[in-house]
């Protein structure tokens, strides 16, 4: 920020410094002096009083010395030849008793970042590293790591890295610590110091000497460090122990990362440390600095990835504060998200109900859209919440609930009906564009629910000159398509005006072809329209998603107590760009847990496959698992169901091959399924019925052999309905390193079957049976591959879903 | 490792600004305040990327304290535990964190920074070693002040006052105790932050206590200092002995330099403190409080409204309310039960400030608010509240915790001062209507 007179005052100061009465004052020396550096750290440019400060800097008064250098320092490379000048002086006070002066010159001989002074500068260094005073040491450890950086491509001293390689015996733990950051940046080129085992054990033994910034920087370092036997492992770990709960959260975070490094071939360990972090991770997260506070935050989001139950019962210290900033409040909603199960769904929505009324439109906003998350596993007690905000006729809130309601709807359709009637009289309230875009998306969906649909959508194409958004006008014309497939009388006259004036009027090119695009649809006649546009309402099948199976830890392990974490817009937040939800692209995480049963790429190739000649129209997300719907109706006593299942099975035991028997299929799976001893009836049934599968009977928890019978339809949109039935069968701890696949198929191809049965029984006898495994046969009627597929893929996802949550 | 440290103030002047490594140039200061000030209120502040360089940054004293570092693999809590400690040891020297402090220090502070960070690696921030290195004097600015006034009595006398320490005694450079020799001082803080949300029906829902034991030590050189503590105090769940009036709290933590042998029979800290502040001690309680919050509020919200505060201490003072009312507010009509109390309607906030400056203890407030509201709708009263108290408790420690004695040894030859303080914050006291 220079200020007007800036010459003037470099002249003036230029004057003061060589004025030798003030030269001989000492005090007035020194505030010249002290003026001239105020004036450079304001941004003046006062580099041509360099000559002046050289002079300067042969004084005995350490305050002003240092002052100088700070000058110095600075502006060294804009003068290298006067800095030669200064050599001098450093070099003498190199020789100084007093050790404070041979460090203070040794440190800025370093700093002035000249390759020119290179070769002055090496004796004193050398000198430096046997010198009696610890901190001289201290800077001349870092001062060769200064030096080679200088000239990197200059050949690494032997001696000196040797020297260096003694120096981490020093008794000074800076000095130490020093030593390892300087082999660090001189040997970059071969991967840094050498971490080998007398190495790792002295610095871990010495650990408790350095203060906290040396010990980060050590364990740091020990990342590189693989131990030989699993009993030094264990030895490092347990010499860790203390500093994995230290008070100072930089050493938590180092050991922690440490930890998980060395930990990554045994998860259950790693899963043991992540549970001790915990106390001093939430202390963290109440830290008076709200740094602090977030990057805590950030980093219990990636632990739950791996652990969801890990802060479960401490959801109370994530409510958010009244003086918070946004930003710690949205990530708190996040993980209160995560945090939510029966016991305290009541209280953390009476908590966010009141976030929805905050003064900041985004921690409203954010606040609404974590309800309508909750809402996925609790949508009565949402929807009522998000029904009852709508009343305050709020734009931003109405908004953000409108486009709530709209992903929930997706997820979730037994809430169309509430959200249908909430609908009414909600345009008048919706300003932008992405609330707008929400509701014509749930107009097009459900129009035929919505009596005032067709007066709504008048409103719209009315305004439509006026509209700026792109988006709500893409969705418009959907909408209004989509209505007059289901009203077509009340809606013909409207969408003959839009078309009308999309083709002819609309400066868009996107608009225009689109609005051509349905023109030319309709003249193909409404049937073809019909199976164009009618698209998949609902996805329930994502909704299980929510409880996503626990990551494992190595896919976020590299980025922990790195600035990454801080840098994400969250782990798992809504996308940005809003409106409909078939837009949303959502890809099914590739799951290494689930590679054994079902590899997700074969449930895309059998559902694309599923798919062909279905309208190309829905894209990913709708396409993945559209085709497949299941429902409950037509219901199976028990009675038929056991008579089912019992004549199935006596042809299949008397292995009667018959050949009109093609419409029948019967399959064997196993699903890894470690909590079935905790997981109740009650909530097994709950879950299998939010995708439609009804359980008909239990054994009682925690007897062996544990089974459930359950069956559903599933539904095409080709290949018509077909019934499932099916048993899953856990038999406990002995036979659990079976694992076979099994595929019983009675439609002639059997020989090759069995073969295929006993190759993969061989293949697949693990070796780590840590996870315990449900066995599931399915026998379905008539014969549907993939639908099959489909329904094993929502099976085996409800079941993880239900071991994540109770694990 | 570190590249760069600078300081802004919070129009973005450069205060300070330091090179370590020379791997980007000075102008990343501008590129960082217009990132800075660029944000919408949702995007977090705290790490943000120019080209390769990362900014990390705390706020402290309404200043920017930022580093820059090009590698990405920095560890966040390192830098910013470290950006946190550097402007406490600002704050140590210079007495107090300002913007005009730090211009006025620029000098120490230049100092400070080339002993605490060498080459971008941190080397130590120990008050300790850095005494010895830090030379230039601490240029403290001192307001004037009525009360240096008030100290000289009529004639002479000694007046009450002098008794008493300064409220703002603690905040003053830690070196220059050194020329005023006699003033060797030490300032024991017991700080308690309460957040609590009260229901509607007046269940405490949620109630978290964090604190902390603070020393701020002024004495040259103290040898070493034992802090005796309630003797029931008793940490976690399952240690509660006898019955009643135990000091709990859920977890504890102590600065690496406390000796704990005497704490598990005695409950006494024994530490060298070094110059300047630090955290002997660090606590928190959650749900289980000994004693009912501080304050009640009884509200009738109709379609006129007023409400009643009751607290059960001793006194509290600064008392704010803040008080969320329907967005058509327009105008507001108060009834206040005493003069010095005030309130008005901030329309950018949407909410009544009812300001209190004493509240004695055990007595009731009542203030009646009548607004205006346009457009008022049935759920408008759903924008009514919640209440956010912000106070502050001086003399009371909610947990319980006491000081029982504070003790040096050897006896100190110069006259010592020790005075012990105590007091309880509001971080968030939201009242549910």
């Amino acid at each position: 920020m220079p200020y007007l007179g800036s010459e003037d005052a470099v002249r003036e100061l230029r004057r003061a410094l060589s004025n030798p009465n003030v030269q001989s004052d000492q005090l007035r020396y020194r505030n010249t002096v002290l003026k001239a550096i105020r004036a450079m750290s304001q941004g003046v440019d006062v580099s041509d009083l360099f000559s002046e400060m050289v002079k300067a800097c042969a004084t005995v008064d350490i305050v002003q010395k240092k002052l100088v250098y700070v000058f110095l320092c600075s502006y060294a490379t804009l003068n290298p030849e006067l800095s030669l000048l200064v050599i001098n002086t450093l070099r003498k006070d190199c020789q100084d008793p007093n050790p404070m002066v041979r460090s203070l010159a040794l440190r800025n001989m370093t700093n002035l970042r000249l390759p020119s002074l290179v070769e002055y500068v090496e004796q004193p260094l050398a000198a430096g590293l046997r010198d009696r005073a610890a901190c001289v040491r201290r800077v001349a450890v870092l001062g060769w790591a200064k030096l080679h950086n200088l000239q990197p491509d200059a050949e690494i001293d032997a001696a000196v890295v040797n020297e260096l390689y003694g120096l981490l015996r020093d008794p000074d733990p800076v000095v130490m610590v020093n030593c390892l950051r300087a082999l660090e940046e001189i040997l970059k080129k071969e991967g840094g110091v050498a971490i080998n085992k007398p190495i790792t054990h002295h610095l871990l033994n010495r650990l408790k000497e350095s203060d906290v910034w040396g010990q980060c920087e050590v364990l740091r370092i020990l990342q590189r460090y693989h131990p030989q036997s699993e009993d030094e492992l264990f030895d490092i770990l347990s010499l860790l122990d203390a500093s994995l709960v230290s008070p100072h959260p930089p050493v938590m975070a180092a050991t922690l990362g440490l930890f998980l490094g060395l930990c990554s071939g045994l998860p259950a360990v790693s899963l043991a440390a992540l549970e001790r972090v915990r106390g001093p991770l939430l202390a963290a997260c109440g830290s008076t600095s709200r740094e602090t506070r977030f990057t805590a935050l950030c980093h219990i989001q990636l632990l739950l990835r791996s652990l969801p139950g890990l802060m479960g019962a401490h959801y109370k210290r994530f409510f958010c504060g009244y003086a918070e900033p946004a930003y710690i409040k949205q990530r708190k909603m996040q993980v209160l998200v995560e945090l939510v199960n029966d016991e305290n769904v009541a209280m953390l929505l009476d908590e966010l109900k009141g976030y929805c009324t905050d003064v900041n439109p985004e921690t409203a906003q954010a606040a609404i859209s974590a309800i309508g998350r909750i809402g996925r596993s609790y949508s009565d007690r949402c929807l009522e919440i998000l029904t009852g905000l709508l009343g305050l006729k709020q734009e931003h809130i109405t908004s953000a609930v409108v486009q709530t309601m709209c992903d929930l709807v997706w997820v979730c359709p037994q809430c169309s009906d509430t959200v249908c009637s909430a609908l009414e009289g909600c345009e008048e309230m919706l300003q932008d564009s992405q609330g707008r875009q929400a509701l014509l998306w749930l107009l097009a969906a459900y129009g035929e629910r919505v009596s005032s649909a067709p007066y709504t959508l008048e409103g719209f194409i009315d305004r439509v000159r006026s509209e700026a958004s792109l988006g709500v006008k893409m969705e418009l014309l959907t909408t209004t398509m989509r209505l007059f497939l289901c009203r077509p009388s009340e809606t013909q006259d409207m969408l003959g005006r839009l078309l009308h004036y999309c083709i002819e009027e609309e400066m868009d090119m996107c608009v225009r072809d689109q609005a051509l695009l349905y023109y030319r649809l309709l003249h193909c006649g409404i049937e073809e329209t019909h199976k164009v546009l009618h698209g998949q309402r609902s996805d329930p099948s994502l909704g299980v998603l929510i409880g996503r199976p626990a990551e494992p830890i190595n896919q976020w392990a590299y980025s922990f107590n790195t600035l990454e974490p801080l840098r994400q817009a969250g782990v798992e937040t809504e996308p940005a760009s809003r409106g409909s939800p078939e837009h949303v692209t959502f890809d099914p995480k590739p799951n290494t847990d689930l590679s054994d049963t079902l590899n997700c790429s074969q449930i895309e190739k059998v559902n694309l496959a599923g798919s062909d000649g279905a309208s190309g129209f829905t894209c990913s997300s709708a396409k993945v698992l559209a085709p497949l719907s299941l429902s409950l109706s037509p219901a199976l006593s028990p009675e038929e169901f056991e008579h089912l299942w019992m004549q199935r099975h006596a042809e299949q035991g008397a292995e009667k091959l018959e050949e009109e028997e093609e419409d029948y299929v019967c399959l064997e799976e196993r699903i890894q399924f470690p909590a079935i001893p905790p997981c109740s009836p009650q909530s097994l049934q709950a879950a299998m019925q939010l995708v439609n599968i009804q359980t008909l009977a239990f054994t009682p928890p925690h007897t062996l052999p544990w089974r459930v019978y359950l069956y559903t339809h599933t539904h095409h949109a080709h290949y018509g309905s077909t019934l499932v039935i099916g048993e899953l069968l856990y038999i406990g701890e002995a036979s659990r390193r079976v694992a076979a696949v099994k595929k019983g198929m009675e439609d002639g191809d059997v020989v090759e079957g069995e073969q295929e049965a006993g190759l993969s029984g061989r293949a697949l006898v693990r070796k780590d049976g840590r996870e315990e495994e449900v066995e599931v046969t399915l026998k379905q009627q008539p014969r549907d591959d993939n639908a099959l597929k489909g329904f094993l893929s929502i099976l085996t996802t409800v079941l993880h879903t239900l071991s994540s949550e109770s694990s | 490792m570190i590249s760069q440290v600078f300081i802004l103030s919070s129009q973005g002047d450069h205060l300070i600004y330091k090179d370590f490594r020379g791997e980007a140039g000075s102008d990343v200061v501008s590129v960082f305040y217009e990132k800075v000030t660029a944000l919408t209120g949702d995007q977090p502040p705290v790490v943000m990327s120019h080209g390769d360089l990362h900014f990390v940054h705390v706020r402290q004293g309404g200043l920017y304290w930022v580093a820059t570092t090009t590698s990405p693999g920095s560890s966040p809590f390192t830098i910013i535990e470290f950006l946190n400690r550097f402007s406490a040891l600002v704050k140590d020297y210079c007495g107090s964190l300002s913007e005009k402090s730090v211009q006025m220090n620029f000098a120490l502070i230049y100092e400070l920074l080339d002993e605490v960070v060498d080459y971008g690696y941190i080397q130590t921030t120990s008050s300790d070693v850095l005494k010895n290195f830090i030379q230039t004097e601490a240029v403290s600015s001192k307001p004037f002040s009525l009360f240096d006034l008030s100290n000289v009595g009529f004639f002479g006398a000694e007046t009450q006052q002098s008794k008493v320490a300064p409220s703002s005694a603690a905040s003053r450079p830690i070196q220059s105790s050194r020329e005023q020799g006699g003033r060797s001082e030490i300032f024991l803080d017991v700080i308690e932050r309460m957040s609590v949300v009260i229901g509607s029906k007046g269940v405490v829902l949620k109630a978290d206590v964090e604190g902390e034991v603070r020393v701020k030590c002024f004495m040259p050189s103290c040898s070493e200092m034992r802090i005796g503590l309630n003797e029931e105090f008793s940490i976690g769940k399952s240690q509660l002995r006898g019955y009643g009036a135990a000091v709990r709290v859920d977890e504890c933590r102590f600065h690496q330099n406390v000796h704990l042998d005497e704490f598990h029979s005695n409950r006494v800290l024994r530490l060298c403190p070094s110059q300047g502040e630090q955290t002997v001690m660090q606590y928190q309680l959650s749900d289980d409080l000994p004693s009912a919050p501080p304050f009640r509020l009884f509200p009738t919200i109709e379609r006129d409204s007023g409400g009643r505060y009751s607290p059960r201490v001793h006194a509290a003072i600064n008392v704010c309310a803040t008080i969320p009312v329907p967005k058509g507010s327009v105008s507001l009509s108060q009834e206040l039960s005493s003069p010095d109390q005030s309130a008005e309607l901030k329309l950018q906030n949407r909410a009544i400030d009812w300001k209190i400056p004493r509240f004695i203890g055990g007595t009731q407030l009542s203030a009646l608010f009548k607004l205006e509201v346009s457009g008022l709708s049935p759920s408008s009263l759903m924008e009514v509240g919640p209440v956010v108290l912000v106070f502050e408790l001086p003399q009371l420690t909610v947990s319980g915790l006491q000081i029982r004695f504070l003790r040096l040894s050897p006896v100190q030859p110069a006259p010592s001062q020790r005075w012990i303080r105590y007091v309880t914050h509001s971080d968030s006291y939201i009242l549910r209507l």
